[in-house]
């Protein structure tokens, strides 16, 4: 006799509800396999999103009971309390339809915070001798793995109170960029992240940090920004 | 919203960082009744006197006890967020938070003790 | 929040750190001998070193706390950023005239 799942999805878009499905509960079953459980046997109409299923990829990211997870990664025994679950689409972001967001926002803010590498050198150049061991290589390398899954940026407070917020994800690449000696858009880069809506409005309540599936550290990559605009600024280099 | 509120608020840190703000803003509030207290010394000494003994009373003595702990939980916050700004990441940051609270209490304890 | 305001808010928060433990001390040994106006003022009155302690308090404070209260009304009020501005000047200001008053109340002669 399988104990069942009772289990709240959002259904709609903004202005949707959560509806209640009964769903078997298995061992070893993640959040994703009750969500695809409910859309293959119960409702065809629900929208999610997975893609990978083994915790890689980041697109099956939604708030379940509360925080935002991968729901691969999420064991239904570990969450359930009572054998009840609530799932949603990820905050902080619009919604297309049921759990699915549209992360476009999530990805203009990326290009806002200068999220991208400008390069100084061609292809007839010599390739550039990066050491690893350098503290910038180091402090790149440590933020470098972020997969844009959307865990932080759903679960910062400051980017649902403020809507300039660029975010956790977005800075924590411009900090991998300004660690980066091969990259030439440090100023432009810097003084992208100086104003409102950058590195500054962080309050480091580490949601990020604590949330992030791939244990990167937003809040410290913040701090080094926050480092790094007020030196530039006081040099005079950027300005508000 | 969708959702409840997220579970993830019952972390320390952002009770910390809550803590923080709204010690902030007691203290903004209360900072122009202090000065204006002060400044009855403009008017005469003996004004000054009958506010203090006016504020001998219970209710505003558990007040200014608040004040305390207010005082000392929004310095110590800053003073962690500062360390975070400006030195080399620590881990730790939740048994600092608590640390900060704890030792705000025991302040705010000795004032209550000093003035009862 | 900009880096400009990030500055002069966590640079008076650094002034202001030793000043609080101090002001705490203050505090702490003015109610433990039950000291009355009387008592106050006649350490007050005169003194250029509480008048430089307390007028540098009142300086970073008032930039402190209103670049604090700014950022907490930007983001849990509907209020536009002009708005925000403005309060926060004013508020600034406030507490650097009434602050500066009160310090003059206990130490002038």
């Amino acid at each position: 006799m399988t104990t069942e799942l009772s289990v709240s999805l959002w259904r709609g878009a903004q202005n949707g509800r959560y509806e209640t499905y009964r769903v078997p509960q298995r061992q070893s079953q993640t959040v994703l396999d009750v969500v695809t459980f409910v859309q293959r046997h119960i409702d065809p109409t629900l929208s999610y999103r997975f893609a990978c299923r083994v915790g890689v990829c980041g697109s099956c990211a939604m708030t379940v009971n509360g925080k935002p997870r991968w729901t691969c990664r999420t064991h239904v025994a570990k969450v359930a309390s009572g054998g009840k679950l609530e799932i949603g689409p990820l905050a902080n972001l619009p919604v297309i339809k049921d759990l699915a967001t549209d992360m476009q926002p999530f990805f203009e803010k990326w290009q806002q915070a200068e999220g991208a590498f400008a390069p100084t050198k061609t292809r007839h150049d010599a390739i550039a001798q990066i050491r690893p061991d350098t503290p910038a290589r180091k402090a790149a390398d440590a933020a470098i793995e972020c997969i844009n899954c959307g865990v932080c940026y759903a679960a910062c407070d400051t980017v649902r109170w403020n809507a300039d917020y660029l975010g956790p994800a977005a800075l924590t690449r411009a900090w991998t960029l300004v660690n980066d000696e091969r990259d030439g858009g440090n100023i432009a880069r810097l003084q992208a992240i100086a104003g409102a809506g950058g590195c500054h409005a962080c309050h480091s309540h580490q949601s990020c940090q604590e949330l992030c599936p791939q244990a990167l550290n937003p809040t410290a990559a913040i701090a080094g920004l926050k480092r790094r605009t007020a030196a530039a600024y006081l040099k005079g280099e950027i300005k508000i | 919203m969708i959702g409840r509120a997220a579970k993830h608020r019952d972390s320390a840190l952002w009770i910390a960082a809550m803590v923080h703000r709204i010690s902030g803003l007691a203290l903004a509030i209360f900072l122009p009744l202090h000065f204006l207290a002060l400044g009855l010394a403009l008017e005469s000494e003996a004004r000054l006197e009958s506010f203090l003994r006016w504020s001998d009373q219970p209710l505003v003595k558990a007040a200014e006890i608040a004040l305390v702990f207010l005082f000392t939980v929004h310095l110590l916050g800053g003073l962690r967020i500062l360390v975070i700004e400006n030195f080399d990441w620590r881990d730790g940051q939740k048994q600092l938070a608590t640390l900060a609270a704890a030792l705000s209490a025991i302040v705010a304890f000795a004032f209550l003790v000093r003035v009862f | 929040m900009n880096v400009r305001l990030y500055l002069w808010q966590r640079a008076t928060a650094a002034v202001m750190a030793p000043l609080v433990v101090v002001h705490i001390a203050v505090i702490f040994y003015a109610t433990r001998h039950g000291m009355s106006a009387a008592d106050i003022l006649s350490r007050t009155r005169g003194s250029i070193a509480w008048a430089a302690f307390y007028g540098l308090f009142v300086f970073a404070v008032s930039i402190h706390a209103s670049i604090g209260v700014r950022n907490v009304l930007s983001e849990w009020t509907p209020l536009n950023e002009r708005r925000v501005d403005a309060f926060a000047v004013f508020f600034g200001l406030a507490l650097a005239v009434l602050g500066l008053r009160a310090v003059a109340a206990v130490v002038l002669t």
